[in-house]
């Protein structure tokens, strides 16, 4: 590594450094996790962040939480691994837990379910943006926008089981972009 | 239909784990079709409210996956939904860490990774109507969807302020 992290965190400061970003973001924890990993606790180079993204991006399953198994592994095997995402997840796993009790015990009365109407609205705008943000980022030539075309088809009109979809469209676009790539 | 719910659970999310490609919100449709088409775990509107629990709530988007387990079997299933879902995926990381330099650069790594962005899009976009049509009942709430994600598309407005308007218009009964 041409620029090695200046420290080698143990088990016990990766739980600390990922009950951190557990608790700290609200719609989505990636930016909070290159905050803590890169800028304050100093784990990570830019560049080797960046890397560890790239491979939980690409592997299936919550990226989050792949990271944090990525970077528990790196410095602690698979006792750091396990410290790491219990560190992750063990505080807004509570928090929502008890959100889910109180949703269960009031979420019927009148009042809460008028407001449930409205934080229900805006969240499917926060997914819409998601989308809209997607489309504008990655999907800029005509094959792959057919290839997208068909994704919401087949998923959100069709209902057609995700395996099916991925296991039509996956072959066919990586095929539509194998040329492209080096 | 005989098995236990939480065998369920544990069956359909670990699946889903290792098919979760681009992360968790592009599972969304697969969650909508598994609970309330496949089981009938939930209503649409139950689903989306749950989903908007989720995202007024800190941390991973993940912990949706943790209140359709709560839903379905209380804390057993919140816990047994969680752990499906993160498992298959996680091992997988675990296995794939140490040998990543080794193909990090590969074409064929390269192609699947863009090949699948498309596809990935086309399934966020399923999200996002399947959720609206699960939301929004009148046309004041299809124009706080459309405004919430027109302001997030425009502007570096923090979306908790978004969430926090939503529960505003909902109590007022604009919504």
């Amino acid at each position: 590594m041409a620029h090695p992290a200046t420290h080698r965190p143990t088990a016990r400061e990766l739980f600390a450094g990922f009950l951190s970003i557990g608790i700290a973001g609200f719609g989505g924890v990636l930016p909070w996790a290159r905050r803590m990993l890169v800028e304050t606790r100093r784990w990570l180079t830019p560049r080797e962040f960046t890397d560890v993204l790239g491979l939980c991006q690409f592997l299936p399953g919550p990226n989050i939480v792949n990271v944090a198994v990525a970077v528990g592994a790196r410095f602690g095997g698979a006792g750091g691994a396990l410290a790491a995402l219990a560190g992750l997840m063990v505080a807004p796993f509570a928090v929502v837990v008890a959100l889910g009790a109180l949703y269960t015990a009031y979420g019927h009365v009148p009042a809460v379910e008028s407001a449930f109407r409205g934080v229900a609205a805006a969240a499917a705008g926060l997914i819409v943006a998601m989308a809209l943000k997607m489309m504008r980022a990655g999907v800029t030539r005509l094959d792959a926008g057919i290839v997208a075309g068909l994704a919401f088809g087949g998923i959100a009109l069709a209902r057609f089981p995700l395996v099916l979809v991925l296991a039509v469209l996956a072959p066919l676009s990586v095929l539509a972009v194998w040329r492209s790539v080096r | 239909m005989s098995e236990s719910p939480l065998v369920e659970l544990a069956v359909d999310f670990g699946l889903l784990s290792l098919i979760a490609v681009g992360g968790v919100m592009t599972v969304l449709p697969e969650m909508h079709r598994m609970a309330i088409d496949q089981h009938g775990w939930m209503s649409a509107t139950t689903f989306a409210e749950l989903f908007a629990l989720a995202q007024a709530a800190p941390g991973p988007n993940v912990l949706f996956v943790s209140l359709i387990g709560w839903q379905v079997a209380g804390l057993a299933g919140a816990l047994v939904a969680t752990i499906a879902m993160i498992a298959p995926s996680s091992v997988l990381t675990f296995a794939v860490a140490s040998v990543w330099e080794r193909f990090r650069d590969a074409r064929w790594r390269k192609a699947i990774q863009r090949g699948l962005a498309p596809v990935t899009t086309g399934l966020m976009l399923g999200a996002a109507y399947l959720l609206t049509r699960a939301a929004d009942h009148t046309l004041a709430a299809y124009a706080v969807t459309g405004f919430t994600a027109v302001v997030l598309v425009t502007t570096r407005v923090n979306p908790i302020w978004l969430i926090v308007s939503g529960a505003v218009l909902g109590l007022t009964g604009v919504v």
